[in-house]
């Protein structure tokens, strides 16, 4: 926003925290104005009383040294140099071989580069990366789509040819690409840089499960099914790698970072299901091969039935999570089955969850994502936030639309287990990153499209 | 010696910097219009707050005025537009 002021002739600083120093500053040349004036406060701003604030006006910046006020002024009115008149226009390449160099040599290379998840990876051969290629039959120079890891960063590009080199650095095989590519053309980042440390937990619906291996039984969701591992993995690498970086302080934020982030992707047990499988509630038939895309990743809880207090244990659970970022249940076969037998559809399971998971309106509007991304909504008239803020401190509000609510079927059978992720399905949401078209990520991706 | 082999650079494609000139910078601010605006960060109208008030006590000859987002870390044109036609220069905060 600073930068589009700027170039219609308002002289703007933007007011940071120190921490942001390194991806502000990149942000400012990415865009194409190094010298975008900036001031730098100490972290945090939030929870930070009024006269603390004051202080910090009175203090330095954080960054430069200097008070921070003469930041802010000078930043307005001290004239222009030469510099500050150029801007900075440059092309950057990356070339599609590397200097040649001994194995080791090239593994400390990519580690050095951050172009790994700091676990080993399979060097991109010209041979395997060929390999892989054979699992689509889409041309290698095919432009596959844009990614970048935050609304305010630059999309970088990327053909199928990179995202087979990226899947090959995975361990992933030639029959698992077409997920690999379908997952690469959502236009959802699997590394968001957001302080909020997400991550995407991916659903694989439809023939393709079985074709390429996929396990949706016994530990699904552990490292035990060599597709479900490496297809998980290879949506990480490619998204840091072709968004160009998820580096710490640079172009990741993540404060506590997220372990989901390694690989998290896991086939619907549709067989097993006594409901109809995720990917045909969303309009496709049972015959197509789809991947969807859960974009969250920060609590799981977890328990066990229906029994008979279940009530009280779903309602305690729902509540316990971070309301900013619903639900997305994965439930052992068995649970769901007893849940049917119960009269619950999925639907009406969903339904049953919105009604039922309640805070009072002072705890709903005191959780810190809610205040900065649903409050200004709720403020603009936006239902159902509006009416959640007209709400009295003690009154309960719920915490969830049935939209927003969501549950897949997987699992060994070997207990009536199921997990509850915070997960936004579609990625988007306030906040989150949008996609080249500005809009929210397709949830739910053709597999076929990409064989 | 170990061998030496080829492989691929994994990295996307990035787009060319078209570089981007600052506004021309204010003689003075005295008499000017200054909007402080509020990305809506948690706490950010706090610390604008803070800000009118200090620019109240030691200029007094600047006029501030806060205005908000529409939301929280996304572009608003109407926003920007008002600063644009009413205003003489801006600052931005708390966030990108």
């Amino acid at each position: 926003m600073a930068i589009s002021l700027e170039e219609r002739g308002v002289p703007t600083v933007a007011v940071h925290t120190n921490v942001f120093a390194r991806l502000a500053k990149a942000t400012a040349l990415a865009a194409g104005m190094p010298r975008a004036r900036q001031a730098f406060l100490p972290q945090p701003v939030v929870g930070v009383s009024p006269g603390e604030l004051r202080n910090y006006i009175h203090g330095n910046d954080k960054v430069s040294g200097r008070p921070f006020v003469q930041e802010v002024i000078e930043g307005l009115t001290r004239p222009l140099d030469e510099e500050d008149l150029k801007g900075a226009t440059f092309e950057r390449s990356t070339p599609r071989l590397l200097e040649p160099d001994t194995e080791e040599n090239l593994h400390e290379l990519f580690i050095r580069n951050r172009w790994t998840d700091m676990l080993p990876v399979v060097l991109p051969t010209q041979e395997r990366v060929e390999r892989m290629l054979k699992g689509t039959s889409h041309a290698a120079d095919k432009i596959v789509g844009k990614l970048r890891p935050t609304a305010f960063r630059e999309f970088w590009e990327f053909d199928v040819e990179k995202v087979a080199v990226n899947a090959v650095m995975a361990g992933a095989r030639p029959e698992y690409f077409p997920v690999i590519l379908a997952m690469a053309a959502s236009g959802q980042t699997a590394r968001s840089s957001s302080t909020n440390s997400f991550a995407t937990i991916s659903i694989v619906n439809g023939p393709i499960r079985n074709e390429i291996g996929m396990d949706s039984g016994i530990g699904v969701m552990g490292p035990y099914n060599h597709a479900n591992a490496t297809i998980g993995r290879a949506y990480g690498l490619l998204s840091q790698n072709l968004q160009g970086g998820s580096v710490p302080g640079e172009s990741y934020m993540g404060t506590l970072g997220n372990w989901y982030a390694y690989t998290a992707c896991l086939p619907e047990a549709e067989e097993r299901s006594p409901w109809e499988p995720f990917h045909v509630q969303h309009g496709f038939k049972p015959t197509d091969s789809t991947v969807s895309i859960f974009f969250g990743g920060w609590y799981t809880h977890a328990g066990q039935g229906p029994r008979e207090t279940w009530q009280s244990l779903l309602i305690r659970t729902l509540v316990a999570t971070d309301h900013y970022l619903p639900p997305f249940l994965v439930m052992d076969p068995v649970a769901a089955r007893d849940f049917e037998k119960l009269g619950f559809s999925k639907q009406a399971l969903i339904d049953w969850c919105a009604q039922n998971a309640k805070l009072p309106a002072r705890d709903y509007w005191d959780n810190q994502w809610i205040q900065t991304l649903m409050h200004p909504l709720a403020v603009a008239g936006v239902e159902p936030y509006a009416s959640k803020l007209k709400a009295t401190p003690e009154e309960l509000v719920t915490l969830f639309q049935p939209e927003d609510i969501n549950i897949i079927v997987a699992g060994g059978e070997t207990q009536g287990f199921w997990k509850i992720f915070g997960g936004r399905y579609g990625g988007r949401g306030p906040g989150a990153p949008a996609t080249t078209t500005g809009k929210a990520a397709p949830a739910t991706l053709s597999v076929d499209a990409w064989r | 010696m170990s061998q030496r082999i080829v492989v691929h650079d994994p990295r996307g494609y990035p787009p060319k910097v078209t570089g981007k000139r600052l506004a021309p910078r204010l003689t003075s601010l005295d008499g000017k219009v200054v909007y402080l605006v509020d990305c809506q960060f948690d706490n950010s109208d706090a610390f604008m707050e803070q800000m009118r008030q200090w620019f109240a006590e030691h200029l007094p000859n600047v006029e501030t005025r806060i205005i908000e987002t529409r939301e929280s870390w996304v572009d608003d044109p109407e926003m920007r537009a008002k600063v644009e036609a009413d205003g003489d220069a801006a600052i931005l905060g708390v966030g990108l």
